[in-house]
Order: C-alpha cells, then structure tokens, then sequence
C-alpha cells in the first residue's frame, strides 16, 4: 500500500493495484459520518466497436448497451441488489457516461459489508432473457423522460451537430428502439471484455481505517478468479475536425427557445497533464469572459439575448471534447450570432495579469468548495486517473498557469469549422 | 456521530447560530427571512433575491461587484425564495474559503461579510427606489422564468397538482410569482416592500465551519445587525383540509411521457408525535428503491423509470410522482392506490420496518455531513418549535413500531389525483 500526501489541502490518499489489476484508492476522513464507496469500469457509450476478449473480430453492440448492463447488473437470480444494500441501512446507485460505468454506494454504518456487497455484485453477473426483456419498458420510459427534457435534447442535439461519426454522438442510453436488440448475450460479452479488474477502478472515501480495508478488499479480490488481464481493443471511426453541421434545430412544445453554440475540440493529441491544463484554461477563459464578471455575459444579459439560465461547460477526454455555451433566450438567432462572434474575438483580446490572478483565485477557490463534497473527490479522482491525472494536482497546476499561457491557448483554440449552433425552437401554435 | 452543539444567540434584530465543525474546507454563512406566505407581495419576493445580487451603493458596478468576489477565492452567493408550510422564506447563502487552506494572508472571511451585508442592508439605490435599469432586466428575466416553468414538465406537473388540490389554501402560491404582478412593479414600490422585509421579517443567521465563536461573533455583530427590528417570530400555522371527496384532473400537453402525480394529507406535521412513523411509512412506501412504489410500479410491471414519494412536512401532504407511457395510465394510478391500500392494510414485516429505520437513519446521518443539510434541519425544526438533537430523532426514529405505520397509513387521506398526458392519450 502506497501513501499519496497532500500537504497543502491536508488529505492522504491511500493507493494499491491488486494482483488481477484492480487499482484502489483510499481516503479516510474520520470526521464525516458517511463513506463513499464508487467502483468503476474503464466503459462507456462510446465503446460500441471492440474485439471481445477470447475472440479476433470486431463486433458492433446496440446503442445503449453499457448503460443497459449498469441496469441488469443489480438483478440477480434471486434478488435485486438494491435489496442488499437496503438490509444494510446503505443507499446505492449507479450512473454511465461517455466513458464509464459507475456503481457507488453511500453507507454510515457497516462499511466493511458494503464494500464487500459492492464488490460482490459487480463482479458476479447474471442476465436471463426474461430480465433483459422486462428492463426494456423501464429504460424506454427512462428515455422518454429526457425526450421532454428540452435542456437534455439541446445538450445532446449539439453534440450531435458536432461529430459525424463518432459515438459521443449516441445518445447514452440509446433509442428506444435501439434497446429492443439487446440481448443477453451482448451484455455477456461487453460484460467479459470491459469489467475485467485490471479495467476497473474503486475508491472508497470517508469514515474508513485504511489499512484495514485494504486488507479486506485484497482478501476479497484474492478469492476469486479472473482470467489473465486483457488487452481491450477498442475501435472508434475517423472523426473530421470540422463539424457535422454548423447549423441545426428541432422543435419542441415549449415556451422560451435555447440556443447553443458548441465547440469541437482537438483533443486526440493531449496527453495527461497537458489535458488538465486545457481544461483548466479553457475554463478559466471562459469564466473570464462569459460568467456574471465577464464583459460579453454582461453584453448578452443587457442587450436580452441571454437570461440567468445561460451556461457553459468544457468536457475534454481522449477521444472527443466538446465546449457548449448556451441557454434560454428570446432571439436565438441574434443570440447565437454574437456568441459566435465573441467566441473568434477571444483570440484578438488578451487578459491582465491582475485579471488573470482574480481568475485563478476563483478556480481554486471552486475546487476548495468542491473538496468538500466526498463524492466529488472519489469521482473526479477516478475520472483523472483513467485520463492519467491526479486530482490533487489541480491546486499546483493552477498556480502554475499565467496569462500568457492563456493566450497561447487562444491562438489555437477555437477555428470556424469547428463551431456548431444548434437551436430548440418553439412550436408555432404555442 | 460528531455534531458538536449548536450554539444559539439572540442578538439585535436576529437570532445567530453558530455551528463550529470541522468537516469542511469551507466556511458557510445563511441568512433567511422568514414572513407568512400571502399571494400579496409573492412576487416582490421572488424578484427581490435576483435584483440583491447585482450592485450595492458601495459596488454600483455589476461586474466589478462579481469581480470582487472572484478577488475573494470565489466566494459564491446565492439567494432564492421557498415555502417552508405556509410561510416564505428568502434564504441568502454565501460560502467562503476558510484562509486556513490559502497561501495568502488576506482575511477574506472579513471581506466576504462586509460584502454580505452590502447586499442586505445596501442595495444600489437611486432617489427611493432601486436602480431603474437593474429592476427592468430583472423584471424581464423573471418573467421568462415564469413562463418557462411549463418546459419542465415534472415541476409543471407538481405544481398544478398543488394548484388544485390546495387551491384556497396559501400553499398552492407559486414561489415564482404571477407574470400579472410584474408590470405594476416600480424599482420604488420593490424598494419599499424590500424595507419592510428587512425590518419585519424573521431573520436567523447561521454559520458553520471551522471557526472560533468570539471571531465569528464579533464580525456578525459588525454585519448583520438590524438596528430598528425586534425580530418577532411571525408565523403562520399551515391549514389542514378536510377532504371531502378525492379530485381526479387529467390535463393535456404535448409531452411524450405521462406524468402522475398523486396528493395525500397526512395531518401529520413536524414535531407531532406521529411525526417519526410518517418518515418510515414513506419509507416503505415510496421513498427508497426498496419501497413499494418503486418494486411494483418499476420491478415489477415495468411502468416507469421512477416512481417514489415524499411528504413535505410543514403543511402536513404526502407526494406520489411517477414517468408513464400515456396509455398505461388506469393501470399505473390502480398500482399506485393498492400500494396505499397495502400499507393500510399492514402488509410489510416488522424486518422491513426496522430496515427502513437503518435507511432514515442514514439519510439523516448523511445529511448532518453536508454544511446547509444541517443548516435545513435545524432551521426547520426552529421553525417548527420542535428542537431536538441528531440522537433524540434517531431514537425516536428507533421507537417507531409497526403499529405506529398502519396508524399513520390509517390517518393519510387521498385528494387528488393529476395526470398530465399527451394530446390523444387515453384517460
């Protein structure tokens, strides 16, 4: 077992790859009540197209199918897991992004029996055709929720305008359709491949004595066998720098239209720590200049193109990365116009250094606050580590940073062709 | 658990508690102005919140008052509006940085509080009124937050669930105010309404972290005292309807997905004896994934991605909300009932009982982990007269009996039922 100390912010994280390849990591903070516990694989929406393990070609499985496998995995022969957990005053839960597939739960009391159900059921599958069957009316109803989200269909709807082929742009539950070809056999064979330890990823935060959990989890993983670690090899289309389509709409039954402007980014060449450094300066310029402080926030609000709903977010991984401005606003096209505009003036303004330190200072206050929050730190740790970053580098990062790397940053950030708007319009008749 | 006693003060025009804890990197600071909940001035109260955070006399400057925040490590303030029964409250929550974690030697607790109580007791004034061009974007921003409460249908659906089963109750105000009001609204008449709240409202001040009581104290003392208010309690006691027959209105909008959602009264409130039994019967019965709702309406027929409920225990109702295919409707609201008669009916163990207890317990205990979690619990239960420590709910939450839940179940009444579905969806 390996000691990480963070000085600075006061924690220690505790970290052991097992011997079947599992990665662990531990932090203990005595003075909380709860422990979090989050076990994660390395698999997500966008891994359609792979080799499973044992055999030499490529299959392609039906959209939705990680997120329908974080579903069947809590159904067992004779019981629900969330049963499990229930009998041991514990809550959990799970959730699939993009890239992965989480199960966590949140226990005050018996932590040591927790840890072990979360591990126990995660790595003991069981899928009859009658189950997968019967979860095919819950996801579709669970779909049909986000289809009368109109900010989920404008998020969506612009990733969708952003990429040709790549599937960031599947929807991560799938279709409703789509889900009807799931069978037991495919989530078989993406379980084999994908949640094999060596892929998967836990952290354990909270009320916990470290080195005995460690021990516990070890015997644990010790016990059961896995076969030899694989190499997962996955494959994803050729995807052009420039976007699908630079404009794009639906409508929907609402009243106050949203619009979005979103950013295709360059992300295939990042590699950890630069990665980091690009997310944190693109958030950094970003704040600057589009958050309540900033001068084009302000221009949008006053001229009405943009109301309090207005947001944006940059999400930067190996394979994709999008930047996604928008919100609600009575005159999409005026609104979308000048952000664009805004967005290729970045590159001819250049922020103070007095600017810049205000900027920083308000990144690490963000991440302080967000230190608070025991979910926070297992998620953000084990979505870093996947992309070969530590969490607790931020701080140091963001001291490093000045504004001449800022605008460094700008001379190559944001091109034409790599911007897309996309539009929820009203219905007529509303 | 390590909740260290809350220290409680009454100071010049408010009450302070002051709740030292070491659990965060941060320091928290909550301001809420509590008045009886009346469709007059509901609106000023939902406008007021935003037009606060924009400028103070000091900082007339809307961005170079963002910035100085920024300047204080991010410092963040919000405010909003809620219904605590039938009494609104205007929560201002400001979260800083304890500079114990900073390299710098600024004192940007100090700092934070000076601006806080800018935003209070200074707002940007011009002549008796607020400032003009303030108030007029603010009016317009709330009036697109108003209309635009029908693009989410599942609050959409709550609240006309309320609109007709509280219909002449207070409770069934909209905290987001009336689209009507906004155009009669002048920064002078907001500005008047805003000084009767500053002098009438009940204020409690809470803040938490990893402080000294004497440091704390003496800044509050500087910040948040009100010169010309005794900081009367003004409570108003939330109605309990008898029902007389149960309401079913199903409403039409083009949506893909039905939404249901079902009104009970509990005649149960916070600090009634009965009040621990209510939280294990919505234990079981929609309140976790082990619960009735989600294992029948979910697992078992496949009907819905969600369906839970939740009771809001100052005016004394019990919520059912579920996702269902329009055509699914009779099938789903049946499902719904029988769960209800179940629970009448006694059908769950005493084994279930007492998980259930584990599950509250820990909902509790979790909730004490998170700064405004406790900051909520406490100031509900001063609310509602009913202060008690974390362990005296926890054993009380133990006592609870089986009985004790078919009793509750026993005294819960349906009142409506509300489905909003799709254009030509079956009823």
């Amino acid at each position: 077992m390996e000691e990480l100390v963070y000085d600075q912010i006061n924690e220690t994280v505790y970290t052991e790859t097992m011997d079947n390849g599992l990665k662990v990591f531990l932090l203990a903070k005595p003075e909380m009540a709860k422990t979090f516990g989050i076990f994660t694989t390395n698999y997500g929406s966008i891994d359609q197209t792979f080799t499973p393990i044992g055999q030499d070609e490529k299959v392609t499985v039906p959209e939705g199918i990680a997120h329908f496998l974080e579903h069947k995995l809590f159904e067992k022969e004779d019981r629900d897991v969330f049963q499990d957990f229930t009998k041991l005053g514990a809550s959990a839960n799970a959730f699939t992004s993009f890239t992965k597939t989480a199960y966590l739960f949140t226990a005050t009391s018996q932590i040591e029996k927790n840890v072990e159900t979360l591990l126990n059921f995660v790595q003991d599958p069981y899928f009859s055709e009658e189950s997968v069957e019967k979860e095919k009316g819950i996801i579709a109803q669970e779909i049909r929720m986000y289809d009368d989200q109109p900010d989920w269909r404008s998020f969506f709807g612009t990733i969708q305008s952003l990429y040709h082929q790549h599937p960031v742009k599947v929807d991560i539950a799938g279709t409703v359709d789509s889900i009807q070809n799931i069978t037991k056999d495919d989530l078989y064979t993406c379980y084999e491949t994908f949640y094999h330890p060596s892929n998967m990823v836990l952290f354990v935060a909270g009320n916990i004595e470290p080195e005995a959990m460690m021990k516990q989890i070890r015997e644990n993983q010790n016990s059961k066998e896995f076969p030899a670690a694989p190499e997962i090899n996955r494959s994803y289309p050729e995807e052009p720098t420039e976007v699908a389509k630079a404009n794009n709409s639906i409508t929907m039954p609402i009243t106050t239209a949203k619009a979005m402007v979103g950013v295709k980014e360059k992300v295939t060449h990042l590699t950890g720590k630069e990665l980091l450094r690009a997310e944190l300066l693109s958030s950094m310029i970003l704040d600057y200049y589009f958050s309540k402080s900033g001068a084009f926030y302000e221009e949008l609000y006053r001229n009405d193109l943009i109301d309090d709903s207005f947001q944006f977010e940059t999400e930067l991984d190996r394979q994709f990365g999008f930047t996604i401005l928008g919100g609600d606003t009575r005159k999409p096209e005026e609104m979308t116009k000048r952000v664009k505009e805004m967005l290729h003036e970045l590159k001819e303004n250049s922020i103070s250094d007095e600017d810049f330190t205000r900027m920083k200072r308000k990144k690490i206050g963000q991440f302080m606050r967000a230190l608070n929050s025991l979910e926070f730190i297992a998620n953000q740790f084990t979505h870093y580590h996947t992309l070969g970053v530590d969490l607790f580098d931020v701080l140091p990062v963001i001291e490093s940073l000045t504004s001449k790397d800022a605008e460094e940053y700008l001379q190559h950030w944001i091109n034409e062709e790599a911007i897309s708007v996309f539009q929820v319009k009203p219905q007529e008749n509303e | 658990m390590k909740i260290k006693e809350e220290v409680l003060l009454e100071k010049q025009g408010y009450r302070l508690h002051i709740l030292p804890s070491k659990k965060y990197k941060t320091i928290s600071i909550v301001a809420k102005f509590k008045t009886p909940l009346r469709r007059e001035g509901i609106t000023e109260r939902a406008l007021l919140p935003h037009v606060l955070q924009k400028a103070t006399n000091n900082h007339p400057n809307v961005r170079e008052f963002q910035s100085s925040f920024e300047n204080l490590y991010g410092t963040v303030l919000s405010s909003d509006g809620t219904k605590k029964g039938e009494n609104h409250v205007i929560s201002f929550r400001m979260e800083v940085v304890n500079e114990a974690y900073l390299n710098d030697q600024e004192p940007i607790l100090e700092e934070a509080l000076k601006l806080f109580n800018e935003v209070l007791y200074a707002p940007k004034v011009e002549g008796e009124g607020f400032d003009s061009s303030i108030v007029e974007r603010e009016k317009q921003t709330l009036e697109q937050k108003i209309t635009s409460v029908k693009d989410d249908k599942m609050s959409y659906a709550n609240m006309r669930l309320m609109d007709h089963m509280c219909k002449d109750e207070p409770y069934s105000l909209h905290v987001s105010g009336y689209q009507e009001d906004i155009s009669s609204i002048t920064p002078e008449s907001l500005y008047t309404y805003y000084r009767s709240m500053i002098k009438n409202d009940l204020l409690d001040v809470y803040v938490i972290g990893d402080i000294d009581q004497a440091e704390i104290e003496k800044m509050t003392d500087q910040y948040f005292i009100r010169e010309n208010s005794s900081n009367q309690d003004n409570d108003q006691v939330s109605t309990s309807k008898d029902v007389q027959e149960v309401n079913e209105v199903v409403e039409r909008e083009e949506v893909n997905q039905g939404k249901l959602h079902i009104g009970y009264r509990t005649y149960t409130k916070f600090g009634d004896s009965d009040y621990y039994a209510l939280q294990i019967f919505n234990g079981l019965f929609g309140g976790f994934p082990s619960s009735k709702l989600f294992m029948n309406v979910r697992e078992k027929h496949s009907l819905a991605y969600y369906a839970a409920s939740r009771f809001e225990s100052h005016k004394g109702l019990l919520l059912v909300f579920s996702g269902v295919d329009p055509k699914d409707y009779q099938q789903a609201k049946s499902i719904i009932l029988e769960q209800m008669d179940a629970m009448q009916d006694g059908d769950f163990t005493e084994e279930q009982v007492e998980e259930t207890k584990e599950q509250v317990i820990h909902q509790l205990q979790e909730t004490m982990d998170n700064a405004n979690g406790i900051i909520e619990v406490l100031y509900h239960q001063m609310i509602s007269g009913a202060e008690m420590p974390v362990n005296d709910l926890i054993e009380q939450i133990r006592k609870v009996t089986k009985q004790d839940v078919v009793a509750i179940a026993n005294k819960i009444k349906l009142d409506t039922i509300y489905f909003l579905t799709s254009l030509e969806g079956g009823e």
